[in-house]
């Protein structure tokens, strides 16, 4: 959608059209609901999310004032709901195999484990795609916004920023963390597939 | 980084280098910046092994299946926002139902 393009459809949505309403909702609502599902990995989580954003959306509208795109938008207010909610959850378990943090909380890595040039077939079988899903879970929430944000729906860094209302040096600092960390969980987990099916 | 022996600075070196690993994968590092760190990767095996086991983490990650939204799920979002009457499961059309 241009520029311009959002700005009609604002104009739509500020003077109560219907259509334009149930247009947003067409355009959006599969990618909000997916960034909710990657967030906290719950389908029934993830349908409140979607609810609750656009809910807040069509109940603030007539404040928007374009200073982001529509899309944008929409992705900080489910991100922000889908961070509310994983407060409200158990702290986080840190496990024994995580990798050392420093006292200036650098992540110092400790698996060395070479899973690049294992076959397709491993890499990409069922089992390490739980895996993986399960390691993004286990991410603090504040890590796990930036990364799926960033690594996994695909927005820029700037983009990341102006939607979890960061600095670029946060956003940089926090994903380098949680690529480390996962890589850390990843490592762990190839290693001990490749040493099982020997 | 390393977890066999190193000595003090060469171990200096990889935790230097580790800050700016994740922007040299995106591209974003300086070309100086890169050579040295390609410098040091040609000399520190557990450096080249995180380098190259995160790159194929992120691209794993970006590869995974986009999971689809369920019908029932958009479906009821339009009953919730009380958008029924513009309900259409192929996501195609913003015209009322008939």
């Amino acid at each position: 959608m241009t520029n311009a393009d959002d700005a009609e459809m604002v104009a739509r949505l500020q003077a109560g059209d219907q259509a334009a309403y149930a247009q947003l909702v067409d355009e959006n609502a599969g990618r909000i609901y997916r960034l909710a599902l990657r967030m906290l990995g719950s389908e029934a989580d993830a349908e409140d999310v979607l609810q609750e954003t656009f809910l807040s959306a069509f109940k603030s509208i007539e404040n928007f004032e374009a200073r982001s795109s529509l899309s944008t938008w929409l992705y900080r207010i489910a991100t922000n709901a889908a961070l509310m909610r994983l407060r409200r959850k158990e702290p986080q378990q840190v496990s024994v195999d995580e990798p050392i943090e420093s006292d200036d909380g650098e992540l110092i890595p400790r698996q060395f484990f070479d899973f690049c040039c294992l076959p397709e077939t491993d890499l990409l079988r069922d089992e390490a795609r739980a895996e993986m899903m399960r390691a993004i879970e286990e991410l603090p929430a504040t890590l796990r916004s930036v990364f799926v944000l960033r690594d996994i729906e695909g927005l820029s860094t700037e983009e990341t920023a102006e939607t979890l209302n960061l600095s670029i040096s946060a956003v940089k600092s926090r994903l380098m963390r949680a690529r480390l960390k996962l890589r850390e969980r990843l490592s762990i987990y190839f290693a001990h597939a490749t040493e099982e099916t020997r | 980084m390393s977890a066999t022996p190193h000595d003090h600075d060469q171990h200096e070196s990889c935790r230097h280098y580790l800050r700016s690993i994740s922007e040299y994968l995106d591209g974003t590092l300086s070309d100086t910046l890169c050579d040295e760190i390609e410098a040091h990767m040609a000399t520190c095996e557990n450096c080249r092994v995180v380098v190259n086991t995160l790159s194929k983490t992120v691209l794993l990650y970006r590869r995974l299946p986009s999971p689809e939204m369920p019908d029932e799920v958009k479906e009821r979002l339009f009953k919730v926002l009380d958008l029924r009457p513009y309900y259409h499961a192929d996501e195609s059309s913003e015209k009322p139902a008939e």
